[in-house]
């Protein structure tokens, strides 16, 4: 009997799990429960159509330009024939790439020192007052020395995305792997771990509910990184294209491109949090933590 | 004292203290002494139970001869060698069943004999063996959490006795379970102990319990933590729950807590 309870709990959290999934908010299953799903959509679908309407409506009885501040019909056109074309799919290949490839260079590097790191406080104190004082330089500061040495390439942008998706994963890979509780790491010690199995056993498990929060960060901010490089310097991407209808006074071709952008932003998020739910099946601790940073 | 010395002449003991002290080093600088002088020791397949309130350094004494903790002085040998760090040969319990989470029910026994490196297939069989010993063969595939606290603790047990260990140690093992799962977690380590013939070392600050589980009952005092009494437990080897209500078991847990009272244990 207290098997069935416990499979039907475990089915519950597996069910609240995979509800949380596409809407990609966190904590606000709980108020939804009573809510019958019909309804639910017909408020979020309602919303949506309401928040359309009145940015329509706002644009035309203001009678403010076009080319200044367009209507959602302007954006939604733009954003089709930028599809149509193939401009915005071009562009959206070469930052989608620098976005990924800086993201995975960036997250390795800073899940790779924060494991060397996180070992032992003397690594900390020898190490971590240079990573502080990295991450102190603003990016966006750097962006230009990177273009100058790497190029108007996507080598730049990629680099310029490492550097900062590093920092988030550095910062909870060492709080991490801090995170194991200590009668955990004694009980190994007792039945003779080295520190290779306490690491591998039990605090990189522990660590990565922090690890994931900080992909989680880390994506999004690669989405800036890459978008920023491409300000500072290059022939391609959705960065360069808004500075390019900056240029043509073409406001709603701005607007279609930072929807792409957030667009891309948020399937990324969900994606890294899809991910994270599989990996770390055993806690629901990864919503919890990326709430709260 | 003297009568224990006499058998360890014959077969060497399970382990033995000799003039064990350990001394802390307290925030503001100065000692603070958590055992004082203790020396005992124990046969091999004994059951022995210390007893004592929080603060008698009893928990310090387990992680001595875990090898987590080393003597300020004297001297602590398991099986005649002397600990010097954790051994092969003894399994641990703590109060929390601490289990891995994202392991199975079979891969967190399973710890033990993977970091000793030993071979997969017999420990899985031992593992069963163990798990079916502490009624949980049919969980195997569960994870912690699909567990209550009472099965969780047993498969801490069944973890600590995968490798076969010579010495069990359990520092208050059922300290967190509600009473009555407490009861029957008792009388299953009786069997277990009657299957295994492993010998035992139960850390607790309960007397009926000590004197429940144990051959032998040590009863220590606080600051500095001593022994200052050990009891012989004259009681049958079957023991079932309703011994707790016979006159005899009570006589020899007001006798521990008149003990502990007369040496301000429980101040």
């Amino acid at each position: 009997m207290d098997l069935s309870k416990s499979e039907s709990t475990k089915a519950d959290l597996a069910t609240s799990v995979a509800a949380k999934q596409p809407s990609g908010s966190s904590g606000a299953e709980l108020f939804e429960q009573g809510i019958n799903p019909i309804k639910r959509r017909l408020m979020i679908g309602g919303f949506f159509v309401f928040v359309i309407l009145a940015w329509h409506w706002t644009v035309t009885w203001t009678g403010v330009s076009h080319l200044i501040f367009p209507g959602p019909l302007s954006v939604a056109k733009s954003v089709i024939d930028g599809f149509e074309s193939g401009e915005i799919v071009r562009h959206l290949w070469v930052t989608l790439y620098e976005i990924l490839m800086g993201f995975a260079v960036g997250a390795t590097l800073g899940f790779l020192l924060g494991a060397v790191i996180g070992q032992s406080a003397l690594m900390e104190a020898v190490f971590y007052p240079y990573v502080v004082a990295f991450q102190t330089v603003p990016k966006v500061a750097v962006a230009p020395l990177f273009v100058l040495w790497f190029g108007f390439g996507m080598t730049s942008k990629v680099i310029i995305t490492a550097t900062i998706v590093f920092f988030p994963v550095l910062a909870n890979t060492i709080v991490g792997l801090r995170s194991a509780p200590r009668d955990q790491i004694e009980l190994m010690r007792a039945f003779t771990a080295s520190s290779w199995h306490v690491f591998r056993m039990v605090r990189l498990p522990h660590a990565l509910p922090y690890v994931f929060a900080g992909l989680d960060i880390g994506i999004v901010l690669a989405v800036i990184g890459a978008i920023v490089g491409e300000f500072v310097g290059a022939q391609a991407g959705l960065g360069y294209l808004i500075l390019q209808r900056n240029f043509s006074m073409d406001a709603a071709g701005m607007f279609a491109i930072l929807i792409v952008l957030s667009l891309i932003g948020t399937v990324l998020h969900a994606l890294v949090r899809w991910i994270a739910s599989r990996v770390i099946f055993w806690t629901d601790a990864f919503a919890d933590l990326s709430r709260s940073t | 004292m003297k009568m224990t010395d006499s058998v360890a002449a014959v077969q060497p003991a399970a382990f033995r203290l000799e003039g064990v002290h350990k001394r802390f080093r307290s925030k503001d600088g100065g000692d603070v002494v958590a055992l004082h002088d203790v020396s005992f020791d124990v046969k091999p397949g004994e059951f022995v139970t210390v007893v004592g309130p929080s603060g008698c350094g009893k928990s310090t004494l387990l992680r001595i001869l875990a090898g987590l903790a080393r003597a300020s002085q004297g001297e602590v040998t398991l099986a005649g060698k002397p600990v010097t760090g954790p051994s092969r040969d003894v399994g641990v319990v703590f109060q929390a069943p601490v289990l891995l989470p994202w392991r199975t029910v079979m891969e967190n026994v399973l710890v033990p004999a993977q970091i000793q490196g030993r071979d997969v297939k017999t420990s899985t069989e031992r593992a069963r063996h163990y798990l079916q010993l502490v009624g949980l063969e049919q969980f195997h595939t569960k994870y912690p959490s699909e567990l209550s606290g009472g099965m969780q603790q047993r498969v801490g047990i069944a973890r600590a006795l995968v490798n076969d260990p010579a010495l069990l140690l359990m520092d208050e093992p059922f300290g967190a379970l509600d009473a009555m799962t407490r009861e029957s977690m008792n009388v299953e380590l009786l069997k277990l102990k009657e299957r295994t013939g492993a010998t035992i070392m139960l850390v607790t600050h309960s007397i009926p319990e000590a004197v429940f589980l144990g051959d032998r009952v040590v009863v220590m005092s606080p600051r500095p933590g001593r022994i200052t009494q050990i009891v012989d437990v004259d009681l049958p080897r079957q023991r079932t729950l309703e011994l707790i209500n016979t006159d005899h078991f009570g006589t020899y847990v007001s006798g521990i807590r008149a003990n502990l009272h007369a040496t301000g244990g429980l101040d």
